[in-house]
This record gives C-alpha cells, structure tokens and sequence, in this order.
C-alpha cells in the first residue's frame, strides 16, 4: 500500500475519534437529554424517535442492538449503565432486566393506559404495542379455510412433514408458556410431543420461516403476525398469507413489544407518556403493521381487531417465570437440543 | 498483552463462578455431550478440508504454470471479505430447496431427491469456503518467502516432484498451515450465523439459546467455558503438529523466486478446481447479493448512503490491523525466540479468546470497560481494543509463522557488525518477516470489516459500518437494502487483498527476471 493511501484511511479514522470521542452519560435528571437501548431495529422505529423528538424538544440517542444482547449488555453493565430506557422487541427481554432490580416503577397513570395482561404485575415494564400468534401459511398450496381454528389440530398426524416454527425463537416459547398456562402441562408436553413427531422443519427465526414456506419447503408456519407486512414491502408477491386461530385459543397469543425506565427522570417519563399518547400508538397502528394498545386507537384495516383474537387470557407478567420449564418441555420433546 | 487478550477468559470464570452449582449441571445434560461431539465433527471436518483446499490452492498460484495466476491468487483470496453467514444465504438459495439447480439435479433420471443441504452437509461446505482463505493467504506467503534451495537440492539428488513435496516443502510449510488450520478451526468453533441457517445444533447454538430465550448469561459462561477447553485441545494437537520445524532454522536472507512446475495435462482439473472454488465462494454470494439489490429501490441512493459507514468500516478496520500486528510482534517474537513454557502460554492464550461466539467477548469487554475503564466505555477505543482481543491470533500466525522462518544467527550477526538490539530488529527481521506481518494485518483488516457482535455493543451511539447497515436491514428483513452495503464490504476488501497479493508476486516476478537476464 502506498503511504498516502495508508494516510486517508487514518486521518479519516482521527476525524471519527474526534466525533465520537464523548461517551453518553445517563440523562438522570436532565429533561432534555434521553439515552435509550432499542433492540427494536431503527427501521421500524426510528421515525418515531424522531417525532418524539420534534414535539418535545428531547435530544435523544439511540443505541440499536438485539433485544436479549442489550438485556444482557445492561446486566453486565450494572450500576454503570448509559441507559436511560430499554426499549425492548418482547416481554421476554424486559422481564430478564427487570429481575435483576434495574428498573424502576413506572407511575400508575401510565400504567392504567394499558390493559394489564401486557404489563408487568409489579409495574416495573409496560407494553407499548402488541402482535399477534398467527399460522402463515403457502397460500399456493392451501386456502385459509382449510385450515384449523385450534393450534392444537396441527397435532394431527394428517400434518405430518407440513410445519414450521422456531423453537428456540423467544416469541415461540412465549406461546408454549402461555398455553401451558391456559391449558396445563399434561396437554401442553402431549401438543408438543404431537407436533414433534409430525417431523416439524425447525428454524431460527421466524423470517427463516416464512422465507421456507415462500420456497415451499413446507405449508404452514407457527410465527408472530407482523413479519409477513416486512417481508411483503419488498416482496409483495410472496405466496405466504396470515391466518388467525379461534379466538382464545392459546395458538393466538397476544404478545407486547414495550419499556422499562433503568434511570428515572422527567425525559424519560415523557418519553414513556409519549408512546402511550394517541400520536405515539397511531405509529405502530400505520408503519409497524402492530396492534395499538391505547383504548380507542384502532390497528390498521388488514388486521383482525385485538377484541376478535382475544388469545388466552394470561398476564405476560407471569410468563418470565415460565420460561425455563417451557424451555425443559420443548426440549424433552425433541424439538430443541 | 497476551494478559489482556484473555480478558475473555476471566470473564467466563467469573460468570461461570457466580453461576453457582445450578449454572454447571448444564453441562451433565445428556444432550450437551450430543452437542458437543457434532461440534468437534464439524470443526475436524472443516478444518481438514479448508487445509486441503487451502494448501492446494496456494501451490497451484505460487508453484506452478497455472494460466491466469495471478488472478487466480486475487480470486482464492476473496471469499475471506463474504460474511460467512452471505456464502450460506447463498448457497441455500443456489442449491437449497425450491432452488432451480435443486430441481435440474432431481430432474435427472435415477435421481430421487438431490442430497440434504440442511445441517452438516451444508455447514461443512459454508464454513470451508469461508475458512480456506486462512490456509490460503498464510501458505501463499509461506511458499513465496520458501528458499527454493532445500527443493532443488532434494531433486538434484533424486527425490520425485511428490517426494520432495512430501519431505521437504511440506515440514517446511507447517508452521504457516498449522497457523492458517489453527484459525479455520476456531472460526468453525464461534461461528453462529452458518450453522442456524443450516439449523445444525452445535455449541454456539446452545450458547445463544442461553442468552436469547433463557436471557441467562451463567450457564452460557460455562458452555463458554466448554469451547475453550475444546480450543485447548485444539491447540495442543497443533503445537505437536509443529514438531521440530519449530527451530526457527531454514530462513535464508534473500530467497530467489523458486521456478514453476508445468502442470501438463493437469492443467484443466487445477483451473476445474479453482473455478469451482471462486464460483462458490465468491461469484455465487455476489450474485445472490446483486439479485437482492435489485429488489429495492434505487441502487444510487443507496450507494450514497453507504459513503460514511464505509469510511468508518475502513478507518477501523485499518486501525484494528495495525494495533493487532503491533500487539502480536513481541508476543510471537517472545515464544519463537525465547520457547518458555511462560512465553508458550502467554502465546496461546491469546488464542483461548477467538474461539468464542462474538458475543460472548462483546459481553466480556462490556462488563470490564463500563467497570473499569468508564470514561472510555463506549468509544472508539474501547471499540478498537476489543477488535484486537478477537482477532489477535489472526495477526499472530502471520507474524509468528514468519519469524519461525528468520534465522536469528542474522540479527546477531548484524549487531555483532554494531548495531543496537532495536537496529537489528529493524532492519535485519522486520524486512524479512514483512510479508507474514502483512498477511496477518490483512486477516485482521478483513475479520473487523465484517465483524457485528462487538461493533453493536462497543461502538458509540451513532457509530455505523458496513456490517451494522447489513445487519440494521436484515433486521426487519429488507434484504434488497442488506445486498449494497454487504457487497460494499466485498468491493472495499478486494483491493486490499490484490495489493498484498501483488506485492508479494511483484518480488516474484522481479526476481524471476534477474533469474532470465
């Protein structure tokens, strides 16, 4: 390499030094400064803290990463966390932070927006938009009505070779602990082994499996709602269709996306009220294709409404603590290793 | 230095010490033992193809008349810089199910169902197109820098072309292919993205299951835990497979450019091989990359957008590589020349680090820097210091494999003509070992470039690269946005690896016109 060549890169990564050269501090007290942990993408939400921004005159920084690494990062971080809010993509991820003693209690009025099967019981986390459980299917091989109301039909034999899911996927296992909730670990551990022995194809995500359906590799899929709009704005001629189940069957879990507050303080307070405001739940009603979880907010037209799929009526507060005997179940079913 | 490299490593032990009782039966389940044997069966099986190829590949470029060599040398190099979790979209969309190729194969008659891709199959063929280049790069430098001597003198007196491969050339390159096997295995032992795509249950599998569902970081310690002990292994069968070549002997000051064997009729299967080889590696990742562009929008504005990411991919990546080579001089230098059971260890530890997921060191350096380095936690250079902890072994085994080639007698004899220990060093080894250091500053330029665990976590808000934009669009599934900046990676990395494969041709070819003069 040439020496000038060398030297480009260099100055430039000394420009760079320069820039980032701050660490963010916790806004703690100051009401205009905000330090947020997303492991929502920036995609999906980064217009929003955009316009939290412009109405409330907040600096917001964001730092964008995998909801479970960021739980994990704050874990390790302790006491010296730069975090403000964790903003996390599942009940799952806020749970696991709010066990280790990191977030605080969030004021009744906030909570009371929301209905309290998506908040934490001890009001540590709240829910800001939910998705829904739903069977995708290849819509080239099958109609919607010839599909099952109950998950637990997919049990069936007749099924053998036909499904997919991600089973070590955090929205999937949420599912499993909400159906041993409603209907008990007898008839959870025989759906489970059902489904294994009819030689399910086993992925990492739920895109993974939507993508498997598209190349038709099986015919229908266990996954959250909203992943078929992402892959839908780019491929809008993918052969794959959403189908609910009854409602209250356990096979439609309603599950939340939402916050928790690691340092409290007036920015991010508003920051939590502003994603509960009607402005805020219109967002996730219009970009993120999610269900609203305001009262009075509606979700947009091509969803069915949340009062039709109901899910079973389980607080995502409890699920935390189901987790590792659902992972124990799924995995003596064979279906983890 | 090597102290700090093992950070990881104290990490893991804490963890896995708080952990208690319950974090350790993880590892009694009868299932982890399972795991752990497919987990050595893809490392051995990787690990002893990538050499082949690797080895194979780096003769045919740098021994023989193969046509087009050169590019050849450029192309081998190349699918180092495609994430390796691209080269397995890739070949799930080239020959997985519903691919068109898939259904040519199955069209055949007497041909039922074309053979599984999913699980090891295609783990196995991901994870050595990915690897290889390591073998190559570093046996590549290794033959060029190979005093042709030794060869001719084992000819002149009878040894068969293969017998003096076998006998001579091949002792004399098993410094640098331990080196670059050493490295194919440890990739294959953290690598995450290839074996979930192909669903194929290994340890990192398990690991990530700790941490994404179960969102418990003690018993992922403890499987941590599990692969370094596994990489010790690793490192014990490779320290006996250096043998006696160790003896920092051969090294001649100036070694004449060795002459090249006709391949004959040969000649078809090695370019055979070297096609196939690029075609899977490289032109099938870009071209299911360009697809997925075309998807999207507009190419131009998407280019435009990548301007500052890719200059922040390139200032660290080119800071990260040459930190890396400094840190790794004295360490090699310390266990080459000075073989103590202190300097070998300090030497392989810095490798216990590289075999774990790269998460597990991103959480390593986020639970030491936000305690103990505060002000620095989250900047560049707490950003830059963990691309050194991760790949230092990569900067190592080009500067070790080098300097196992000098003999020292040179040094000392310069500074028996009057110059200092540092004057020596200067401008006695460091000449000759410049090609090993440079191969290792290359693997490190190209490993950071791509690299996403530590980047997301250590990086300052704002911060973006190459890999984060790939990773920030593949997040919400917008592949066709995914495709520009991840063939960007491959784009900027190319001339990096044509400029230090000229360079070193340039010596060969200036030699090999003195040789004809």
């Amino acid at each position: 390499m040439s020496r000038r060549a060398t030297l480009l890169p260099l100055l430039a990564l000394l420009a760079l030094l320069a820039g980032c050269g701050e660490r963010p501090e916790p806004a703690g007290g100051d009401p205009n400064r905000l330090t947020v942990y997303s492991g929502r993408a920036e995609d999906l939400v980064g217009p929003l803290f955009e316009r939290f921004e412009r109405s409330t005159g907040v600096d917001v920084e964001v730092r964008y990463g995998d909801s479970a690494e960021l739980a994990a990062t704050i874990g390790e971080e302790g006491e010296n966390s730069p975090a403000d809010v964790f903003f996390a993509q599942d009940a799952g991820a806020l749970g696991a932070v709010a066990e280790t003693g990191r977030l605080a209690r969030l004021p009744e009025p906030l909570l009371g927006k929301v209905d309290s099967r998506f908040r934490d019981p001890g009001g540590r986390w709240v829910g800001v938009s939910g998705r829904a459980r739903v069977v995708a299917y290849d819509k080239r091989r099958l109609s919607g009505r010839e599909l099952p109301r109950s998950v637990f039909d997919f049990a069936d034999p007749r099924w053998k070779g036909r499904i997919g899911f991600p089973p070590t996927n955090a929205s999937f296992q949420a599912f499993v602990s909400g159906m041993r909730l409603a209907v008990g670990d007898a008839r959870t551990k025989a759906w489970l082994e059902g489904i294994a022995a009819n030689e399910p194809k086993l992925l990492e995500n739920n895109v993974q499996t939507l993508e498997a359906i598209a190349r038709g590799e099986f015919e229908v899929g266990l996954v959250n709602h909203y992943y078929l709009y992402e892959l839908r704005a780019e491929r809008p001629d993918l052969p794959v269709e959403n189908h609910f189940l009854a409602p209250g069957d356990p096979g439609s879990l309603v599950n939340v996306a939402g916050l928790g507050v690691l340092h409290d303080g007036p920015a991010a307070q508003r920051f939590a009220d502003y994603l509960l405001s009607v402005e805020g739940q219109r967002f996730f009603a219009t970009d993120t294709a999610e269900y609203p979880l305001l009262a009075g907010v509606r979700p947009d037209d091509a969803l069915r409404p949340l009062e039709d799929i109901k899910g079973p009526d389980i607080p995502l507060g409890r699920l935390g603590q189901e987790l590792r005997s659902t992972v124990e179940l799924i995995r003596d079913a064979g279906l983890t290793p | 230095m090597a102290g700090l490299a093992s950070l990881p490593l104290a990490y893991l032990l804490i963890r896995a010490g708080t952990g208690g009782a319950e974090a350790w039966e993880v590892i009694l389940e009868p299932r982890t033992g399972l795991v752990i044997g497919r987990t050595l069966a893809l490392a051995a099986a990787v690990t002893v193809l990538a050499t082949a190829l690797g080895v194979a590949l780096a003769w045919l470029v740098v021994r023989t008349d193969l046509p087009a060599r050169r590019f050849w040398a450029v192309a081998a190099a190349l699918p180092l810089v495609v994430p390796s979790y691209v080269a397995a979209l890739a070949l799930i969309a080239a020959i997985g199910p519903g691919a068109p190729l898939r259904g040519a194969v199955e069209a055949l008659p007497g041909v039922e169902r074309a053979p599984e891709l999913f699980g090891f199959p295609g783990s196995v063929i991901a994870l050595t197109l990915s690897t290889y280049p390591y073998v190559f790069i570093l046996v590549g430098a290794a033959l060029r820098r190979l005093d042709p001597a030794l060869e001719e003198a084992a000819r002149a007196l009878g040894r068969s072309r293969a017998g003096v491969f076998r006998s001579v050339t091949l002792p004399l390159l098993r410094p640098s292919i331990g080196a670059g096997a050493l490295l194919a295995t440890l990739y294959t032992l953290s690598d995450f993205g290839v074996v979930s795509l192909m669903r194929h249950d290994v340890l990192t599998r398990v690991i990530f299951q700790q941490y994404r569902t179960l969102f418990d970081r003690d018993p992922a310690a403890v499987l941590g835990l599990v692969l370094v002990v596994l990489t010790a292994l690793v490192l014990i069968l490779e320290t006996r497979a250096r043998g006696r070549s160790d003896l920092g002997g051969g090294g001649d000051a100036a070694p004449r450019p060795p002459g090249r064997q006709p391949l004959g009729r040969w000649r078809v299967p090695a370019l055979g091989l070297c096609a196939g080889v690029v075609l899977l590696g490289l032109v099938m990742p870009v071209v299911v990359l360009g697809l997925w562009s075309l998807r999207g929008p507009s190419a131009a504005a998407a280019l435009a957008a990548l301007l500052w990411p890719a200059g922040s991919s390139v200032a660290v990546a080119t800071a990260a590589a040459a930190l890396a080579v400094v840190a790794a001089v004295p360490v090699g230098l310390l266990s080459v020349r000075f073989p103590t059971a202190f300097s070998r260890g300090a030497e392989r530890l810095s490798y216990g680090a590289n075999a774990l997921p790269g998460v597990v060191v991103a959480l390593a350096l986020v639970f030491f820097s936000s305690r103990y380095a505060g002000p620095l936690y989250q900047t560049i250079a707490v950003l830059l210091f963990a691309y050194v902890v991760r790949f230092l072994p990569q900067a190592l085994a080009g500067a070790r494999s080098a300097l196992v080639g000098v003999n020292p007698q040179l040094e000392e004899a310069a500074r028996g003509l009057g110059r200092g220990a540092p004057g020596a060093f200067t401008a006695v080894t460091l000449p000759l070992v410049a090609p090993g250091l440079l191969a290792g500053a290359t693997l490190v330029f190209l490993s950071t470039l791509k690299e996403l665990p530590v980047t997301l976590l250590l990086r300052p808000i704002g911060f973006e690269t190459l890999a984060t934009e790939v990773w920030s669009a593949t997040s919400v599934s917008a592949f066709s946005r995914a495709a520009p900046p991840a063939l960007a990676l491959i784009v900027l990395a190319a001339p990096i690896v044509f400029r230090l494969i000229e360079r070193t041709d340039e010596r060969d070819a200036r030699g090999e016109a003195l040789g004809a003069a």
